[in-house]
């Protein structure tokens, strides 16, 4: 006579569901790695196409009559894209420079300035523009779409984009004098 | 007789209306306190401090945004449309909550199911612990067959031999 007990039957998990959990696992780490990996990018650098976006623009900061404009509208000219916001301290220290900017380029009709407030409440963004005079187009960042775009690490930031629609040179923080905006202008209209 | 009736009901009726809408009309002239305004703010977050909710953030931005939110009640506007107008200026990452639509649902969705996952691999693991491993034989006296067909055989030829 022999007495064995039962041998017990192993019941692992089945081989679809362990398929299943890995790739939703292997999904969700990509999906962390590509958003650490975006956010240690940086902003956008100079070489780099400036993909396509319209900015509305506030009422009584339009161009030629336009209440919103294209960025592929202006290619044949250098554009120059201000990042700021009414709750900046450092914006206020380059308004003046660059509303000044504005007015030495404008009639030449080669340079456009266009400001995008970013996360901003308009009727302080209202009174922030005419307190420094501001003329130049501007409008809010709506949802954030243009600066996420730009991937901008704060304000005020400034963009160059030469006539062919290439990023040409980022100033991150405020400019320390007129001089240094038309260095970078004149740089683009000489080519 | 009747009329007179008929005046005093009327009367009475509009005394009631009065007092039944006065309080919401009082309520609705009154401006909004900063429970109300930090009862919408606390449920939203400004891109710029990130992980700061709106009702206690200090910066500047936060300040104007409450302002906003202050000025929006004040116009008669929901929480819905306050929430909405903040979505359509500044991206849905305002909210506490994402909305639930798109990859957004992998928020609500992944959670729970790990979870579940997880509770289902512990029940399974102690099952297992419960139950042998392996078969094992159990003690007693090993007797095995084969062999004593073979000493019953090999009795049997000595029986002959002699």
């Amino acid at each position: 006579m022999t007495e064995t007990t039962e041998t017990p039957i192993r019941r692992g998990v089945p081989l679809w569901a362990q398929i299943i959990i890995w790739v939703g696992l292997l999904a969700l780490l990509v999906m962390v790695g590509v958003t650490l990996m975006k956010r240690q990018e940086g902003t956008i650098q100079p070489g780099d196409v400036i993909p396509d976006f319209s900015l509305p623009l506030f009422s009584g900061y339009e161009y030629a009559g336009q209440s919103e404009v294209k960025l592929s509208d202006f290619r044949g000219k250098v554009v120059v894209i201000n990042f700021w916001a009414s709750w900046c301290k450092p914006c206020e220290q380059e308004a003046a420079e660059l509303q000044e900017a504005w007015e030495y380029y404008e009639p030449t009709g080669q340079v456009v300035f266009l400001g995008a407030d970013y996360v901003d409440t308009e009727p302080e963004a209202r009174v922030y523009l005419q307190k420094y005079g501001i003329t130049f187009p501007n409008g809010p960042d709506m949802g954030t779409r243009i600066s996420q775009l730009f991937r901008i690490q704060g304000v005020p930031e400034t963009y160059f984009v030469d006539k062919t629609g290439v990023l040409r040179y980022v100033q991150v923080g405020p400019f320390s004098s007129l001089g240094q905006i038309q260095a970078q202008i004149d740089l683009l209209l000489a080519e | 007789m009747k009329t007179n009736l008929r005046f005093t009901f009327f009367v009475l009726l509009l005394v009631l209306a009065g007092l039944l809408v006065a309080p919401v009309s009082a309520q609705g002239a009154q401006p909004p306190t900063d429970d109300d305004v930090n009862a919408i703010a606390k449920e939203l977050y400004c891109p710029v401090c990130e992980n700061t909710p709106l009702d206690v953030c200090a910066t500047q931005a936060c300040a104007q945004w409450r302002d906003l939110i202050r000025l929006k009640l004040s116009q008669g506007e929901t929480e819905s449309q306050i929430k909405q107008y903040f979505v359509e200026n500044y991206g849905a990452r305002v909210l506490n909550e994402p909305p639930r639509e798109g990859l957004n649902w992998l928020a609500y969705l992944v959670p729970p199911v790990i979870i579940l996952a997880g509770a289902v691999f512990l029940v399974r693991a102690l099952r297992m612990m419960k139950k042998p491993v392996a078969a094992v034989p159990a003690e007693g006296p090993r007797v095995e067959a084969p062999a004593d067909d073979y000493i019953a055989r090999l009795e049997e030829e000595v029986k002959k031999q002699k």
